[in-house]
């Protein structure tokens, strides 16, 4: 297991660099480059250059785009990951200061997701064609149907048409305040929860439904258990095998909901720097956030793999 | 002898009682699907007595399986369902319990070793876990005493080195060794009847013999009364005290081992027999199969539902359908001719 491990963290190297070529590359592509805004904005009186060229050559710009990379990724490894071409500050604690909010609101939603889901499947195909069933179907259908953008925004609308209330968005760490933390984080994690459910749920469902037609279920009931029992400790933990790969390839799915989100509910996350930075062109800084978004994603696929483990014992790492 | 044998199909004498365990008379089972109606087990009847073997013999979609099932209520509905019949287990009415009442009888009175051990059997549990389960459930216990008596079970169907073996997955159990652990998970709660669906047909030639025998010693150890369900009839010859002959849904012949072997009388069982190799033939015959294909059971020929596969065939086959009728004591058939006449 720890040699396995080890393993596939190494092979997250290649990977990883790959993946930094190509960000760092095609965020130099896009159309319309910082020079350009900068000067139009006037905004390179603050850094006191006249022409395009000595700005280009500020930023470090004028260099051959090989060059560019081969500096950013030694100072990556260093973990610095350069500053803003904006404002001067440092991507790296840009970044930092973000990452807590983002990964909370994922965390929420996948939460929120699962406790939603998980039941309602296994429900749905321990009952199914009955009323339950479609009542939770039915719901699936509308979460899947309702973007989250949409949805997010008519929570924020219409309460504030209604009561001229809207959701806060000043964020207290968790670990200060989980009260006050989830008044602010919970309605946004149900908005983009809502809609892993649908996709969860259908899964839940249909792989409930595959595993209790499986002649180990026909056991079970012939042993005398009771339906609870069948259920839930012969049917479940069988099913649940390709929920959890399919939690897996959600994640990178929620992250691109968290940007949504994020700027819909105003919260100060990742997604909202990356937005912005966009809009701005502010290349370290995009560049240094898919560098992490990356890098959790593989990490928590890793951490996917690891729990077949805990699932199914025919599972072995050692091989 | 011949009062109970005559009663058998009517059950009129109480008397008999005594001795029977189980008693399904007219057991009608249907499934239903897409508007259309199969009926697997169409008016069978029959009696397991106390400590005895009945083996129930039949190709795939003869109802055996199904007869099986419908005693304990496991066939799922929908799509299936029990119309019609009685199955009275040591006087108990099993088709009119309450479904916890059933669940109560299930894996402690009758319990069910099924085919196909590798698919029978939960591949994320281990096996002390899943041989555990009935008994904690029927009988109580705490984790000690449940896992002393899981190595006791698996020491009793004779699987080596039982203390490591609770702790293993299915998977890594060869075919043998799972069906061992599927009969320990049987007899784990001590039932009266164990009802044995194909239970070696995944097995190797000398395996199957090996699970045969002990679960003849076993049952006959307890004086455990068993239902043998099987396609094979060499597999029963040995094992049976009586058989019961299906197909298409009926008991098309009825006897004792002895009666079926030495003097088979529907041409059904004929077949079966000739398709079976045997050590006492002159070498160099022929297995003769039968011919043609098992019936659609959605669709039946009229008449005799054998008649189109059968070489003795005459027009009232394929008109009416023959009851099933006493021909000696214990010994019934549901055919018209007589295959003895030459």
């Amino acid at each position: 297991m720890g040699s396995y491990f080890i393993r596939r963290l190494l092979a997250l190297i290649p990977t990883l660099i790959i993946a930094s070529i190509i960000v760092f590359s095609v965020v130099r592509l896009i159309p319309g480059d910082v020079l350009d805004l900068m000067l139009s904005e006037n905004d390179y009186s603050a850094t006191g250059h006249d022409t395009r060229e000595q700005l280009e050559r500020a930023l470090g710009l004028d260099r051959p785009i090989y060059m560019q990379y081969l500096s950013w990724a030694g100072n990556a490894l260093r973990g610095d990951l350069g500053n803003s071409l904006w404002r001067n500050t440092s991507v790296t604690s840009e970044i930092a200061e973000r990452l807590p909010v983002t990964i909370q609101l994922g965390v929420l939603s996948l939460i929120v997701a699962l406790t939603i889901a998980i039941p309602i499947g296994i429900y749905s195909a321990v009952r199914q064609e009955t009323i339950g069933d479609h009542v939770g179907r039915t719901f699936s259908i509308i979460a899947l149907a309702i973007p989250n953008f949409w949805l997010g925004t008519m929570v924020v609308i219409l309460p504030a048409m209604w009561w001229g209330w809207s959701p806060p968005n000043d964020i207290v760490p968790f670990f200060k305040d989980p009260l006050e933390n989830l008044k602010v984080l919970l309605l946004p994690s149900i908005v983009l929860g809502a809609s892993l459910s649908a996709v969860v749920m259908r899964m839940t469902r249909t792989m409930m439904l595959e595993v209790l037609r499986q002649d180990y279920i026909r056991t079970a009931w012939a042993k005398g258990l009771p339906e609870r029992t069948v259920v839930i400790r012969h049917a479940v933990k069988n099913a649940m095998i390709p929920v959890i790969t399919l939690i897996g390839i959600l994640i990178p799915i929620l992250f691109g909901g968290t940007v949504i989100i994020e700027q819909i509910f105003r919260l100060p996350g990742l997604g909202e720097l990356l937005l912005q930075s966009v809009s701005t062109r502010d290349y370290p800084i995009i560049t240094g956030i898919f560098l992490i978004t990356g890098v959790v994603v593989m990490l928590v696929n890793l951490l996917v793999d690891m729990c077949y483990g805990l699932l199914d014992p025919k599972v072995r790492y050692d091989g | 002898m011949l009062a109970e044998e005559t009663h058998r199909h009517d059950h009129a004498e109480p008397e008999t009682q005594q001795e029977v365990l189980l008693r399904v008379s007219g057991l009608k089972t249907q499934f239903r699907q897409d508007g259309r109606t199969v009926t697997a087990v169409d008016g069978v009847s029959f009696d397991v007595r106390r400590g005895e073997t009945l083996a129930i013999v039949g190709e795939s979609g003869s109802g055996k399986s199904v007869t099986a099932m419908s005693i304990l209520r496991l066939i799922p509905s929908p799509p299936g369902e029990i119309v019609d019949g009685e199955v009275l287990f040591d006087g108990k009415d099993m088709l009119g319990l309450s479904d916890e009442e059933i669940r109560k009888m299930r894996g402690s009175e009758i319990a069910m070793i099924f085919q196909e051990p590798m698919t029978s059997m939960n591949p994320v549990l281990t096996i002390g876990r899943q041989l555990s389960e009935p008994i904690q459930v029927h009988r109580g216990g705490d984790r000690k005493s449940l896992l002393a008596k899981c190595v006791d079970l698996l020491r009793k169907v004779r699987i080596p080195d039982p203390e490591n073996r609770v702790k293993a997955y299915p998977h890594q159990l060869s075919g043998g060794m799972r069906q061992r652990a599927m009969i320990a998970m049987g007899l784990g709660c001590d039932p009266r009847l164990i009802i044995a669906d194909e239970p070696t047909t995944a097995l190797d030639v000398t395996v199957q013999a090996q699970i045969l025998e002990l679960l003849k010693d076993l049952t006959r150890e307890r004086g455990t009364s068993m239902i043998l369900i099987t396609h094979d009839l060499g597999v029963v010859a040995r094992y049976a005290d009586r058989i019961n002959v299906m197909y298409a849904g009926r008991i098309v012949e009825q006897g004792s081992s002895g009666d079926i072997f030495k003097h088979p009388k529907h041409p059904y069982t004929l077949g079966l027999m000739s398709s079976i190799p045997r050590l006492d033939q002159p070498s160099g015959t022929r297995l003769t199969p039968i011919t043609g294909q098992p019936p659609d059971l959605s669709n039946l020929p009229s008449g005799c539902p054998f008649h189109p596969r059968c070489r003795f065939a005459e027009d009232r086959c394929r008109a009416e359908r023959p009851p099933l009728t006493q021909v000696s004591d214990q010994h019934w058939k549901a055919c018209w001719i007589d295959v003895n006449k030459p």
